[in-house]
């Protein structure tokens, strides 16, 4: 009898003893294993936005440099990026691709506004977390509607707005001429601006748009400063920035200049535009320009530079892409690490939603933070200004704290 | 005669069961082949056969593909019911080009062709029609569902095996229906313009008639690929209309084999998979891959793939 | 007034590399027949060799030289290894093969120099000698470099045996062969001087328009429009071409359609133009025996 109940005990023990250890054992969803996390990347390697590539590039080579010191959690993170050419249908084949054929875990740092619009509701029906979409446009913060979906960078209407409560402080009478690239990203940057002047819209006197196939902007410039305006809101992506620049500058035309901050980067934008052609021009940014000497001795340049020429060796340190992809890396890596055993999608959007930390070369004071209904994970940005030599922060960081 | 008839059962067979041999991706795949097969098999019968060259074949693409999303965002048109009123739209867009397009030949009508592939999307971004067609930032359309629930080898027929077989039957009724053109009075005369212009015209042909009309009929078979291209990818965005898609359809319908029908299918696979298998061998300059085995593919088959077939198979019969 | 001159003249810069490129189509036309496609992703490709050059520590003007004869090798090159199989082909064979060859030129461009936008020096003084206030030095002075290259060219093809020779190979090979020219050597030729030409249009335009990749993705129409509204062969139509294209383009935006409608109006031009004037504004009637 008593040997009995011992062996009954000893197996109901041995029972509770592995049952307990499957509460606390790894649970996986597609793309993810003890060894292995899938994720997979998006980004126009070829075609008119091959520039952008660079971001994957640099997202591919920070996780390498992640393996090679042990991975997260134990685990091997696997980079599948994959070329899209700026174009929404092969945006879905890869999208799927990555999905269905590869079996990722989740997709980030997708790139691109009508390429992600094109697999907006496709991830959030197969219920694949969409992280970290590269893009400002407003509508990824949407967490009730597309609970998948995240976006990482200040919205561009936001930023549209700041500027437009810096000319209303600044300069109630001002006279506004806009240049802006004839899609997604430049109108959402116009209807900031004209959403921030609320009633004096009246203010914006010409606008002209432009296509990513003109070669120039010349002539677009010429009919700006012909309408006599004042004040200049240039929303061009880096090429035609520096054209604007350098074109205003010629043309002898000295308006207060607000630009972009997707065109704000030192290397690809002010230094070929002339340094000295843009001084005064204001601008605002999230993260630290690498190409800007204000940074030189800045701990958080210092470990990003060492981290380049560790992982990138032999690649441009000024480029201002692959800052961005850093910063959508080491995302990535924080929201895999919080997972830890508990790598279902579910989970991960659950991550994804309770982010609060710095980076390096995020700007001071400025904080990746998200939370269940606040889907914006960058929203602070800084005022600066050009003088010849660099960016100048000045005033308070906007947004929340 | 007799073999012809197996081979087409054959052909067929395998075409309805295809679907349930793949998964749902590899389906998605082949429904935008076939998409590509019917815009080739249209650009074709106007430089193929008609010898009128197009480099903006696009833009018709790009017009059926609208007019199904507005119809079916605006109008709550079903899928079905947007694909003759595309190919009504892009017959008339077609028959319009087409009459400028008399006076134009050669280099000069490709420049005009190339003009229209680069002004569409342009046009498709404008703000006097954005209430319609949703500006820069494109229509989201939901995909027809299956009618009936069916389950097979394993796998459910899942939206894009039901779109597979709406693809399939109107790939199959273009064809059917160019073989008929091509063959009758109206496709010897297309091809008679082509090569002896002068000549045709002094036997009676009506040269003002059959050009426009081989521009429409053109323009009408893209159209139509347009709008199932449009349903298929389930997303319409004026990025999507660039000019490489024009120069694409070019590409597919010279690796096909110009003026043959059965060529627009290899032409479609070639534009389709050959970009995916060329970042498989170079991830930095898979572009530069697609370029090399294209010109492999001129060199050692300028008839294109049905020109070696036909050469193989006339190889045989010697 | 101002505004209205500032716009013609900024159209004849924009104009002037619109000319010259298509230029370097009229060239290869008038050898070849064939309008090449690939010319732009050469023109870049060759922009890139000199920037290199320039960023390796060599001169301006050597650079640049240097880059001139190395595109014109690079064209003879292309022609001998990739166009001569097709040379007799069919139209469209030949069309593909461009689309093959911009496709890989511009693969090439972006692996080997990287898709980073690089700034690109003028050789021209900042101010203009002539009229300052509506145009800058290097607008000048890549107008003069153009019509320097059209004078070139129009004394190459007149006055020298070989240009003779190459416009006999281009319209009637089986005769020009009959006399003795070397029709194939003369296709050759056609194809490494309008590289070198394509090359000098990029060179003049990578300070202005900055280089990358995809510099000349947008100028292929303009050129192209400048040459054909002037007459494929036509080098003289090719620059007016040029010259009315760009000045258009910048009046029409500014004044009658703004900004939007660019293309669409580009296009009802090119067409409307061409349906009253099928060979060009300046080119020959094309008459065929029947």
């Amino acid at each position: 009898m008593n040997r009995k109940l011992t062996v009954l005990s000893l197996a109901a023990g041995i029972a509770m003893a592995i049952s307990a250890t499957s509460a606390f054992a790894a649970k996986y969803d597609a793309g993810a294993s003890d060894t292995e996390v899938k994720v997979g990347n998006i980004v126009p390697y070829s075609g008119p936005a091959s520039a952008y590539g660079q971001i994957g590039k640099a997202i591919s080579a920070y996780f390498k440099g992640v393996n090679a010191n042990g991975g997260i959690n134990g685990r091997q993170i696997t980079i599948i990026s994959l070329d899209d050419g700026y174009s929404p249908p092969k945006t879905v084949e890869q999208a799927r691709k990555l999905v269905e054929q590869e079996r990722v875990l989740f997709l980030a740092a997708t790139l691109g506004t009508p390429t992600n619009s094109a697999i907006h509701a496709y991830m959030n029906k197969k219920k694949v977390p969409h992280l970290f979409v590269n893009t400002g446009a407003h509508k990824w913060g949407d967490p009730t509607g597309n609970p998948w979906t995240m976006g990482l960078q200040p919205d561009y209407q936001v930023e549209g707005k700041i500027y437009a409560a810096h000319i209303l402080a600044n300069n109630p009478n001002a006279k506004i001429a806009i240049l802006y690239q004839n899609d997604d990203y430049g109108k959402d940057y116009v209807k900031g601006m004209e959403d921030g002047l609320g009633d004096k819209k009246g203010m914006i006197v010409a606008k002209a748009s432009y296509e990513t196939t003109d070669p120039t902007v010349s002539n677009q410039m010429a009919t700006l400063k012909g309408s006599g305006a004042d004040t200049f809101f240039n929303v061009t992506t880096p090429k035609w920035a520096a054209q604007a620049i350098k074109g205003a500058a010629e043309l002898g035309w000295k308006p207060t200049h607000y630009l972009n901050s997707v065109s704000s980067s030192v290397g690809s934008v002010m230094v070929p535009a002339g340094a000295e052609n843009g001084i005064g021009v204001i601008s605002s940014n999230y993260f630290k320009d690498p190409a800007d000497p204000a940074w030189a001795n800045d701990a958080g340049f210092i470990a990003y530079k060492a981290w380049m020429e560790k992982n990138m060796p032999g690649e441009n340190i000024a480029e201002g892409f692959f800052t961005s992809g850093y910063i959508h890396a080491a995302a990535i890596e924080k929201t895999i690490q919080q997972a830890g055993d508990d790598l279902t999608r579910k989970n991960i959007m659950k991550q994804a939603a309770s982010l609060d930390f710095g980076n390096g070369m995020l700007l001071p004071g400025v904080k990746f933070k998200t939370s269940a209904t606040d889907f914006f994970p960058i929203e602070n940005k800084q005022l600066m200004r050009w003088n010849g030599k660099s960016w100048e922060l000045f005033g308070d960081v906007l947004g929340p704290k | 005669m007799k073999l012809r008839i197996q081979y087409a059962i054959v052909l067929g067979v395998i075409a309805v069961i295809l679907p349930w041999l793949l998964s749902d991706f590899r389906v998605f795949q082949l429904n935008l082949m076939l998409v590509y097969a019917i815009a080739i098999l249209g650009l074709n019968l106007l430089t193929g056969y008609g010898g009128q060259i197009s480099l903006g074949h696009g833009a018709f693409y790009a017009i059926g593909a609208y007019t199904a999303a507005v119809l079916m965002d605006k109008a709550a048109f079903s899928a079905y019911a947007t694909l003759p009123i595309a190919a009504l739209v892009c017959l008339v867009s077609g028959v319009l080009m087409g009459f400028p397009a008399l006076r134009l030949s050669g280099h000069y009508l490709a420049l005009a062709t190339f003009a229209l592939a680069m002004a569409v999307p342009q046009l498709l971004k404008y703000k006097g029609i954005e209430d319609y067609t949703g500006g820069v930032q494109g229509i989201v359309l939901d995909k027809p569902q299956p009618l009936f629930e069916f389950e097979f080898l394993g796998k459910a027929l899942s939206e894009d095996r039901w779109m597979y077989y709406l693809v399939l039957i109107v790939t199959v009724l273009m064809f059917w229906l160019a073989h008929n053109l091509v063959n009758g009075r109206i496709g010897r005369a297309i091809v008679a313009i082509r090569d002896q212009p002068i000549a045709a015209g002094a036997l009676g042909v009506n040269l003002t008639a059959v050009k426009t009309i081989t521009f429409g009929v053109s323009a009408a078979y893209t159209g139509v690929a347009g709008a199932l291209g449009a349903i298929a990818v389930s997303y319409v965005a004026p990025d999507s209309f660039h000019t490489f898609l024009s120069i694409s359809f070019l590409v597919g319908a010279v690796v096909g084999g110009l003026g043959t029908i059965p060529g627009a299918l290899f032409g479609a696979a070639f534009i389709q998979f050959v970009p995916n298998v060329a970042d498989e061998i170079s991830k930095s300059a898979p572009w530069a891959v697609y370029g090399a085995i294209l010109l492999a593919l001129v060199y050692v088959a300028p008839g294109g793939v049905m020109g070696m077939i036909n050469k193989l198979k006339r190889g045989d019969s010697k | 007034m101002d505004g209205f001159l500032l716009q013609v003249f900024s159209g004849l810069a924009n104009g002037s590399i619109y000319a010259a490129v298509g230029l370097a189509l009229v060239m290869i036309y008038q050898s070849t027949h064939h309008i090449n496609f690939a010319q732009g992703e050469m023109a870049t490709f060759s922009t890139f060799i000199c920037w290199w050059l320039i960023d390796s520590g060599m001169s301006y003007w050597l650079a640049f030289f240097l880059t001139v004869g190395v595109a014109f090798i690079g064209g003879v090159v292309v022609q001998r290894v990739f166009i001569r199989p097709v040379e007799r082909k069919p139209v469209l064979i030949n069309v593909i093969v461009f689309v093959a060859l911009l496709v890989i030129f511009n693969a090439m461009s972006g692996w080997i120099f990287d898709h980073t936008l690089k700034a690109f020096d003028s050789p021209f003084p900042v101010r203009s000698a002539v009229l300052p206030e509506y145009i800058s030095g290097h607008q000048l002075g890549s107008l003069g470099v153009t019509l320097a290259v059209l004078l070139v060219i129009y004394l190459f093809f007149r006055f020298t045996p070989i240009g003779l020779a190459m416009r006999g190979a281009a319209q009637n090979p089986d005769s020009a062969s009959l006399v003795g020219i070397r029709v194939t050597w003369m296709l050759a030729l056609g194809w490494g001087l309008a590289s070198a030409i394509g090359a000098v249009a990029g060179m003049m335009m990578a300070p202005i328009m900055f280089l990358d990749p995809n510099m000349m993705a947008g100028i292929l129409l303009y050129g192209f429009a400048a040459a054909l509204l002037g007459g494929i062969d036509n080098p003289w139509g090719a620059v007016a071409g040029g010259f009315i294209v760009g000045v258009l383009e910048n009046l029409l935006g500014a004044y009658v359609i703004g900004s939007d409608l660019k293309l669409t109006v580009a296009l009802v031009l090119i067409v409307g133009t061409l349906t009253l004037k099928p060979n060009g504004l300046f080119g020959q009637k094309v008459v065929t025996r029947v």
